[in-house]
């Protein structure tokens, strides 16, 4: 029970450990990507089921109690983030291998990607808030190289963009850390929720609030703070863009929610009011820019934007219903997104273009492509019963159960706004006759197909069965509503330290 | 640029870097220095020299691949980290040898992971180092 | 001693927000640079400045002597600057490439990725 709450981090570092002891050699490097992978999957899933079975799992490092030494916890909503993680290293180690250049896989491209996982799933497994910090620098720094390796032009520049505001998110979130310690004198997260609500200093617990909301803000990439998302997501491989787009944005999601349910839950009508005001806004303002884009990546970063919003949305409205539809769609959001990136790199490589005018003919050539693509892009729009319907609809009912009828409607009207710009993709990338003839490059295509069929299977399959996912979904809100089984597991691992 | 005194100030310098470094890794778990100023000490050595000598100098001294002792200082860090839990304890407890050893004193776990995190630091600050003077040679 | 203190923490924080905002590359850099020390020296100050023993049990006791330094602090602050020694040497190396593949220092130049 204690090591599987650990492996997500081990297996990744693991990984890129033996792939740098045997740097020069290629093949190896691709063999061991899907392996650990693969074995990163299905220790998340084996992790899942135990919470899912035996409650909240704890651990303490290094056999220090507590307050003291730093905790692992593994609740419902980690163990599920740490799975679509794993599916997501999964699908991308495997995309990776028909898609990535020579060149750079040459300079590290995969040992990269793994550490990137390590610091992933640390972020989503530690009970600790300082080392929260040091695990966003983990994928942070190894998510900086991936954007910039290969040095081409529009990558360097994306990526002074991105590093930037990455970095002013990272010294905030390290500034609230220590006016946290200084006001309270711990930093477990466990501790915390107990300290904190005994606390009667409101003035300091709502500066604290804010300054984590804008850290965790800029990197879930919410309103006002989102401008490096869409000036910077398109412009590294298509492989790099999806696990971005599906995975790394979601680590700020999981920050504010876990903050934002353990911490700061002391003046819920201010902060989480606030919350569902930035989330209406970060809906619309990302599909307006969705709408005015003409570059098949920049609109998909421009959604990602937006379906940021619905996940917040979950957690401004904060009922039990919210939280597990805002997990809900988390994991769809994941899914989907991954798999129009993905859509649009084989388009790319069938018509050696992502400029949507001049694209064409997709649906004539590559009917199955086109399937494909109206599955993820109906799904995104909420179209029943695909995966996204359930999600949205899980959402737009705790907002009217809340009596937020404005926040409801905005989540309706986006979603309408969506299936309009998906459909403009439908009708400029695959319906039209496309300008110029192309020369299809097909090489290892299988590679870049297999894993969006996967994808496209699981939103089929996940919108026709959905009452287990729905299930659990409830359970892990149930935790994070009430924290009570989170900080008792805390208590009793470091109880049981010899 | 080659200066003759800085050259025969290096020579004289650079094991007396070296040494220092190894002394501050060991005393590094209850006294101040470490695993981390220890590797930032050789990483200087490192500079020294490539500034004197140049870097494919530098790179031959170092004989290894610097990406090859980052790999192997992470291995020996996960290592020391998981020893403890084959020994049924959590994961990165400290174990200690009960005997210390002449010169060095108390050996365990935490002074495997410090030599871990020395050679990471080596291999890091190398590669830094490396990086940037090829960037100012082209 | 904090108030001081507190001074030029902000006006660590102001200078760094500043050079973020200018248009030289170069300076942005020392921007977050400053960020990282006023974030670093904020942790410090914040969790009480004390002239203290090293917080470490002598042989024979049971408790530390009293008055004795807060260790977590400092540890943190350890971890932020290796931390941000690495992203620095990081973002040094790649706004130099940077810098060599558009020839120019001037952020304003940089707009092909979002038309």
């Amino acid at each position: 029970m204690d090591i599987l709450i650990v492996l997500p981090v081990l297996i990744p570092f693991a990984t890129s450990i033996v792939m740098l002891l045997c740097w020069s050699r290629r093949d190896i490097h691709r063999f061991l990507n899907v392996v650990g992978a693969v074995l990163l999957l299905i220790a998340s899933l084996v992790l899942l089921n135990s919470v899912a079975h035996n409650g909240v799992h704890a651990t303490q490092l290094g056999n220090w109690p507590a307050p003291f030494g730093i905790s692992f916890v593994a609740d419902l909503f980690s163990a599920i983030m740490v799975v679509i993680a794993g599916l997501t290293a999964v699908v991308g180690a495997v995309y990776s291998l028909g898609s990535m250049d020579q060149a750079r896989e040459r300079f590290g491209y995969y040992p990269l990607l793994h550490t990137m996982f390590m610091g992933i799933c640390g972020a989503f497994l530690t009970g600790d808030i300082f080392n929260l910090y040091v695990w966003f620098e983990v994928l942070l720094i190894s998510s900086f190289v991936l954007m910039a390796l290969g040095g081409e032009r529009a990558q360097l520049e994306g990526s002074i963009k991105y590093v930037t505001l990455n970095l002013l998110s990272s010294a905030l979130f390290l500034s609230a850390v220590g006016i946290l310690y200084g006001a309270v004198g711990t930093l477990n997260m466990a501790d915390l929720a107990q300290q904190l609500s005994l606390l009667d200093q409101p003035g300091i617990v709502l500066t604290l609030a804010m300054l984590f909301l804008v850290a965790f803000g800029i990197k879930a990439a919410i309103f006002p703070l989102f401008a490096w998302l869409p000036a910077s997501y398109h412009t590294p491989p298509i492989a790099v863009s999806a696990i971005f787009a599906g995975l790394l944005t979601k680590v700020g999601v999981y920050s504010l929610i876990r903050v934002f349910s353990l911490l700061f839950v002391q003046n819920i009508t201010l902060t989480h009011g606030l919350i569902l005001i930035l989330a209406g806004l970060t809906m619309v303002t990302g599909v307006l820019g969705a709408v005015a884009q003409n570059e098949f990546r920049r609109v998909l970063a421009f959604h990602s934007i937006s379906q940021i919003g619905y996940m917040i949305m979950g957690l401004g409205l904060f009922t039990q219903l919210a939280l597990a539809g805002a997990i809900f769609y988390i994991m769809h959001h994941t899914v989907v997104k991954m798999n129009l990136f993905l859509v649009s790199g084989i388009v790319h490589r069938l018509r050696g273009s992502y400029e949507l005018k001049d694209l064409g003919d997709v649906y004539k050539t590559h009917p199955w492509l086109a399937i494909l693509f109206l599955i993820s892009a109906f799904s995104l729009a909420g179209f029943p019963p695909l995966f996204g319907f359930w999600a949205k609809l899980m959402l737009v009912q705790a907002g009217l159960q809340a009596e937020h009828y404005v926040i409801a409607a905005t989540a309706l009207l986006v979603g309408l706004l969506t299936a309009f710009s998906m459909a403009k993709i439908w009708a400029e990338a695959f319906w039209k006759k496309a300008p110029t003839p192309a020369q299809p490059n097909t090489r290892n295509l299988g590679f870049m197909v297999a894993p969006v069929v996967g994808l496209t299977l699981i939103t089929i399959a996940v919108g026709l069965v959905t009452q287990p996912f729905y299930d659990l979904m409830v359970d892990a809100a149930n935790q994070l509503a009430d924290p009570s089984a989170y900080i008792a597991a805390v208590q009793s691992a470091s109880l049981a330290l010899r | 640029m080659y200066s003759l005194i800085l050259a025969t100030a290096t020579r004289l310098l650079i094991p007396l870097m070296l040494i220092f470094s190894i002394f501050l890794l060991i005393r590094g778990h209850n006294e101040p220095g470490g695993g981390f100023v220890g590797g930032l000490v050789v990483g200087a050595a490192f500079t020294l020299y490539a500034a004197v000598y140049g870097v494919s100098q530098a790179q031959n001294a170092l004989r290894f691949d610097p990406k090859r002792i980052v790999a192997v200082g992470l291995l020996v860090a996960l290592v020391s980290g998981l020893l403890a839990f084959f020994q049924g304890l959590p994961l990165m407890t400290g174990l200690w040898y009960p005997q210390p050893l002449p010169v060095i004193g108390k050996v365990g776990t935490p002074l495997l992971f410090d030599v871990g995190v020395y050679l990471v630091v080596i291999g890091i600050t190398a590669t830094i180092m490396f990086t940037l003077f090829e960037v100012e040679g082209e | 001693m904090e108030f001081i203190w507190a001074i030029v923490i902000g006006a660590l924080y102001a200078a760094g927000l500043y050079m973020i905002m200018r248009r030289s590359i170069v300076k942005i850099i020392l921007g977050l640079a400053l960020l990282g020390y006023a974030a670093n020296l904020l942790i410090f100050i914040v969790s009480n400045l004390t002239r203290g023993n090293p917080p470490l049990v002598p042989p024979g006791a049971t408790a530390p002597i009293a008055p004795y330094a807060d260790p977590l602090p400092q540890a943190l602050i350890l971890t932020a600057i290796v931390i941000g020694f690495g992203v620095q040497a990081f973002t040094i190396v790649l706004f130099r490439r940077a810098y060599r593949s558009f020839g120019a220092d001037d952020i304003d130049e940089l707009r092909t990725t979002e038309r």
